[in-house]
């Protein structure tokens, strides 16, 4: 296990360093002169030279690089110069709120993908089948934002259940909470949902096809055992692969379902951060990001090597 | 007198007339290719059918629903929703063919590049492949807008490069698949030329897969599209576009909601079509259906 932990390991490292080259190369794509974008609004002589300095703008590229990693390394990611608060801070005060709103729709892509999934894979061929699969296909072409758009307009405007943005707290109140989360976490969830329900009803049906699922049936298994005990559990082994991937996907998402719903979390965080031409927060998400994408991955992969057992040989 | 009538055998067709013709067999499919024709349709008739000036202001009419008049009522500053879907059409489309035109343009060299050479080459090229699809799509396009500045043009760049990994890798993958087959070790041994075996005997391997990908790919940068112009990273107003057009409406939810209805019902038939044109392309152009 180990010996295949430090292969994957081995891997990620050159990763995540082109991750560097490109979020460092990113501040060379300002057009013009890069100190004068990076001062924003402060274009002051001094301003523009001390960014200068600070960026080490005037020596050649590499030694640029070299700098900026060195800090990286030590969890500098820069400052923002909207909000004079160094870049890791703003990424910890934020990260939170999109964790939550991040796991709540994962809890409901699983209770709600899987179980659509298997019911699709059993009752193939049924209008069922058919109604799952078209939600599916429009799980995954409806955009969230639109998605998130219509649900305020039913849930907020028209009907007044939930509030139509904002976030509370959860140690400050728990209700308000799961009030102003719920309709993001759903909007979040909707294609991952989408995507789950496929994988689980094609690994159901490749696995309700082979040798031992006839066997136990032969058996006299009741149906039920045969299905949730002998299939799903081996159906489940590409889910979590395929969950673990739609990270990335929850992580983009978040970006537009928090600016629909004005949660302020990291997805908020790197578009109020375009917007005010304050690139080191940009890129400080970006690399965080990237690294905590290639991080899952690594613990996706760990997770299906112990419960796939042919893995473990 | 007997007329000697000489009957030809029919042709045998092609296999991208077969492929054609099982397509045509998927009613999925072609309810899917119904969708993308309409949008194209409007998109290049838009000079024609556009019933008014899509940036054309009219304040007597702001926020009127829809009637016999406006159609899809009007927008807050009393434009005609209906002619910005039209012309909207027009940028979502375009954004969708040029940023995925980009990603297989760059893509696909790359990918038969890598697979083709192996070595240290192929191995730099995929760890720096690993490392743009470590980036979540949108939020590397973002970052990419934001840096090289927002307009649709960038939006399209930006796109097309964040799109471009997958392909790479698409194409790299088959091109390692067909490089050890018997007839591409024997246009070796005949003395032709690397370059010439990688485009004359591997690349049109590749087409297949890549065509079916790079519509699927359209679906997903029409949403990237329409997503940055919502974000205000895209198409620049006045100019119309679905995203804009939604990242406006919902500022009127309870006064306005057809404002925000069309648009976003156009993004769904749109990508819903292009995927549905993706899924039947890819079993039409899978050997095993032969």
């Amino acid at each position: 296990m180990w010996t295949y932990f430090i292969g994957r390991l081995a891997i990620s490292v050159p990763t995540l360093f082109f991750v560097t080259i490109i979020v460092f190369g990113l501040q060379h794509l300002l057009p013009g002169d890069p100190a004068l974008a990076l001062a924003g609004e402060d274009r002051s002589p001094e301003a523009i030279e001390a960014i200068r300095k600070q960026y080490k703008l005037d020596q050649p590229i590499p030694v640029q690089y070299v700098y900026w990693i060195t800090g990286v390394l030590q969890g500098d990611l820069g400052e923002s110069i909207r909000t004079k608060k160094a870049v890791t801070d703003l990424i910890l005060e934020k990260l939170p709120v999109t964790v939550e709103l991040a796991l709540l729709s994962m809890v409901l892509a699983l209770v709600i993908g899987i179980p659509f999934g298997v019911i699709s894979a059993v009752r193939k061929g049924s209008g069922l089948d058919y109604t799952t699969s078209v939600v599916g296909l429009a799980g995954l072409s409806i955009p969230n934002f639109w998605l998130g758009i219509m649900m305020i307009l039913l849930f907020s405007v028209e009907l007044g259940w939930l509030p139509a943005s904002g976030y509370v707290s959860p140690w400050e109140s728990l209700r308000g909470n799961l009030a102003a989360m719920i309709m993001p976490a759903f909007v979040l969830s909707n294609a991952i949902t989408a995507v789950m329900m496929r994988h689980t009803r094609s690994a159901m049906l490749s696995v309700m096809r082979s040798d031992y699922v006839r066997t136990a049936r032969a058996k006299g298994l009741d149906e039920r055992v045969v299905i949730l005990k002998h299939s799903l559990r081996n159906a489940l082994i590409p889910v979590v692969t395929v969950g673990a991937l739609q990270l990335g996907v929850l992580l983009s998402g978040a970006v537009l379902t928090e600016q629909v719903f004005t949660i302020p979390g990291f997805g908020k965080l790197i578009v109020d951060a375009v917007f005010n031409r304050d690139y080191a927060v940009v890129q400080g998400v970006v690399l965080f990001t990237a690294s905590a994408y290639i991080a899952l991955n690594l613990c996706a992969d760990m997770a299906y090597f112990l419960i796939n057992p042919r893995m473990r040989g | 007198m007997t007329t000697l009538v000489i009957s030809a055998q029919p042709a045998e067709p092609s296999e991208l007339l077969r492929a054609f013709r099982r397509l045509l067999r998927r009613r999925s499919a072609v309810v899917g290719g119904i969708f993308v024709l309409f949008f194209i349709l409007v998109a290049v008739l838009a000079p024609w059918i556009s019933p008014y000036d899509p940036a054309a202001t009219n304040w007597s009419a702001v926020r009127k629903a829809p009637s016999m008049a406006h159609w899809m009522g009007t927008d807050e500053i009393g434009r005609d929703v209906l002619a910005r879907m039209i012309w909207g059409a027009q940028a979502s489309l375009l954004a969708g063919v040029v940023s995925v035109t980009i990603a297989v343009g760059l893509g696909v060299p790359i990918g038969l590049l890598s697979g083709y050479c192996g070595g240290w080459l192929d191995a730099l090229l995929q760890r720096i492949t690993d490392a743009m699809l470590a980036i979540p799509f949108l939020i590397l396009a973002i970052a990419l807008a934001a840096f090289l500045g927002p307009n649709l043009t960038n939006a399209m760049i930006a796109i097309g490069i964040s799109t471009m990994p997958i392909f790479i890798r698409l194409t790299r993958g088959q091109v390692l698949s067909v490089k050890v087959e018997d007839y591409v070790e024997a246009a070796r041994a005949v003395g032709n030329s690397h370059p010439r075996i990688a485009v004359r005997h591997v690349f049109p391997n590749v087409v297949a897969p890549v065509l079916v990908q790079a519509t699927l790919s359209i679906a997903t940068a029409i949403i990237a599209e329409a997503s940055l112009s919502f974000l205000g990273l895209g198409q620049q107003p006045p100019a119309p576009s679905w995203g804009s057009m939604l990242n406006v409406a919902k500022n009127f939810l309870s006064q306005a909601p057809w404002m925000a209805s069309f648009p976003g019902l156009a993004i769904c038939l749109i990508v819903l079509g292009f995927n549905l044109l993706g899924d039947g392309l890819r079993d039409a152009l899978d050997p095993k259906e032969n």
